[in-house]
């Protein structure tokens, strides 16, 4: 079995949006749609005062509430994890938008583009079969499925690898099966202390933060 | 570190005043066939009040046809009765309408009856539907599954007992149910607000307040102040009657709506540790 997931190194996290772009460039979302975004947040008290970039998106969650809640059937996880959205079937109700508590969903009604008027690249990837119905990160599952198909392996060979984990400048974001204990990413979590975003839903996130190494643990 | 950092929640966009009245008609609605059945009406009295309860019924689905992005897909609704609530709730719509329209058109009480069950289950499923919502931490506690059921009762008896008075003075069974009732619907809202204070953040818990505070004054001790004057003085009570049904539906109808448009901040973000970097 496979279960792909993302990890994200908070410690080397400097904020600089590369991902959210790589991914507005390779998914052609439009104006105010982040599929992957990347919070800047200040916090604690003048003088021990710290700033922390924390890459945030659709967490393709095991027990996914978007997935429960969806009337149409068009949101469904497949079985290595990634929660998918069938635009055909949904009826752009957003109750999975209300469900999902880590604001990862978005319908947008009306066609609409960075500069007023399309431009080549978004003429070109314009599809308005994501008008009016749900949308979220994907983890590129096209190109991890197109990778697979030509033997690569997602997370290692870019070419099969999700667009925001390719750009990230300080490898802050990692991409592997956690079902494989010599994956990079079961690798990562071996060695370091990770947590999940609101954990204590019971959702259990794909997507893993690095918080600080394990102690004891010099090499990390 | 235990604390939790992140940027504030803010409020839900998703769902504005459209499905907020599917909420307030819809539970009003079910509580009129509700009350409509256990009344024992007859005749053209059963027909037009069913009629209206599944009027509201339909303009509470309307209302949500209006709010949804691709409304002739409006059919694929019906595919997840498995784990959505909103697809069992419209299964629950078709039935009554299915055993409402019959109840109309044979005057039966006994399919109204019917009828008022399958408008329970509906209200159920809206209650139901609120609390699947994870990412709202005001809808999820669980306690507001009932309080929704509850004022759906309340406010489906307010309304019969108001139009009641139009034809004769209610009957004292119909009286004590919305007494009942309305007892129902502040309990819940005391269980539920001491589950929400849990939950929520601070804004959402004031606007919730604010709401509740008219549930218990003016949708709760109000009325059945007014119905125990209506019994003790009978002249004054084709007055008192209907004003005690309108102040039962009106408070249910705003605390749906401030529910919905106005405590429904969603989860925001938090970081149960920051990151350890450089030295510690
Ligand atoms: S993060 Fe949100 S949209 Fe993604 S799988 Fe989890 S609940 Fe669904
Ligand atoms: S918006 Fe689409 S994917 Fe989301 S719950 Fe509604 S039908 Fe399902």
């Amino acid at each position: 079995m496979t279960r792909w997931a993302m990890v994200a190194d908070l410690r080397r996290c400097v904020g600089c949006q590369t991902c959210t772009a790589s991914c507005k460039q390779a998914n052609a979302t439009p104006p105010e749609v982040q599929w992957r975004r990347v919070l800047d947040m200040e916090v604690g008290e003048y003088p021990a005062v710290k700033r922390v970039f924390v890459p945030v998106g659709c967490m393709h969650c095991d027990e996914p509430p978007c997935m429960h809640v969806c009337p149409s059937t068009a949101t469904k996880k497949r079985p290595d994890g990634i929660v998918t959205i069938d635009y055909e079937l949904c009826i752009g109700c957003s109750y999975c938008a209300i469900a999902c508590p880590y604001q990862a969903r978005y319908k947008t009604d009306r066609a609409s583009f960075a500069y007023g008027k399309a431009t080549v690249q978004e003429t070109q990837a314009f599809n308005p079969k994501r008008l009016a119905v749900a949308t979220k990160c994907t983890f590129c599952v096209d190109r991890i499925d197109a990778g697979l198909a030509k033997g690569l392996t997602p997370g290692i060979d870019p070419e099969a690898t999700p667009a925001c984990v390719n750009s990230c400048i300080s490898q802050t974001l990692s991409f592997g099966d956690l079902e494989d204990p010599h994956s990079n990413v079961s690798q990562l979590l071996a060695e370091n202390q990770t947590f999940r975003m609101h954990e204590e839903l019971g959702t259990g996130p794909g997507f893993y933060y690095i918080w600080d190494k394990k102690q004891g643990d010099a090499s990390a | 570190m235990n604390d939790n950092f992140g940027p504030k929640p803010w409020h839900q966009t998703n769902w504005d005043f459209r499905a907020a009245f599917n909420f307030m008609f819809g539970s009003a609605g079910a509580g009129l066939l509700v009350a409509v059945a256990i009344s024992g009406a007859a005749g053209n009295a059963l027909r037009a009040e069913m009629l209206l309860g599944m009027a509201l019924i339909g303009a509470g689905l309307l209302s949500v046809w209006f709010e949804i992005g691709r409304p002739l897909r409006a059919m694929n609704v019906g595919f997840n009765p498995f784990t959505s609530w909103m697809t069992r709730e419209s299964f629950a719509a078709g039935l009554v309408f299915a055993l409402g329209l019959a109840a109309v058109w044979f005057a039966s009480l006994h399919l109204a009856q019917a009828a008022a069950l399958a408008a329970l289950v509906f209200a159920y499923c809206q209650g139901r539907i609120l609390q699947a919502a994870k990412g709202i931490p005001a809808w999820r506690v669980p306690a507001l599954i009932w309080l929704v059921f509850t004022t759906a009762l309340a406010e489906g008896a307010g309304l019969f007992v108001a139009l009641a008075v139009l034809a004769d003075t209610p009957a004292r069974g119909a009286l004590g149910y919305f007494s009942l009732a309305l007892i129902a619907r502040v309990l819940a809202w005391s269980i539920y607000r001491g589950g929400v204070a849990k939950a929520a953040v601070r804004p959402a818990l004031a606007a919730l307040d604010r709401a509740g505070k008219m549930l218990v004054q003016l949708g709760t001790v109000a009325p059945l102040a007014l119905l125990l004057v209506g019994w003790f003085v009978p002249e004054v009570a084709r007055v008192l009657m209907p004003l005690a049904g309108v102040a039962a539906l009106a408070t249910g109808w705003q605390f749906k709506f401030v529910l919905i448009t106005r405590a429904a901040y969603n989860q925001g973000f938090a970081l149960p540790h920051l990151p350890v970097r450089g030295t510690r």
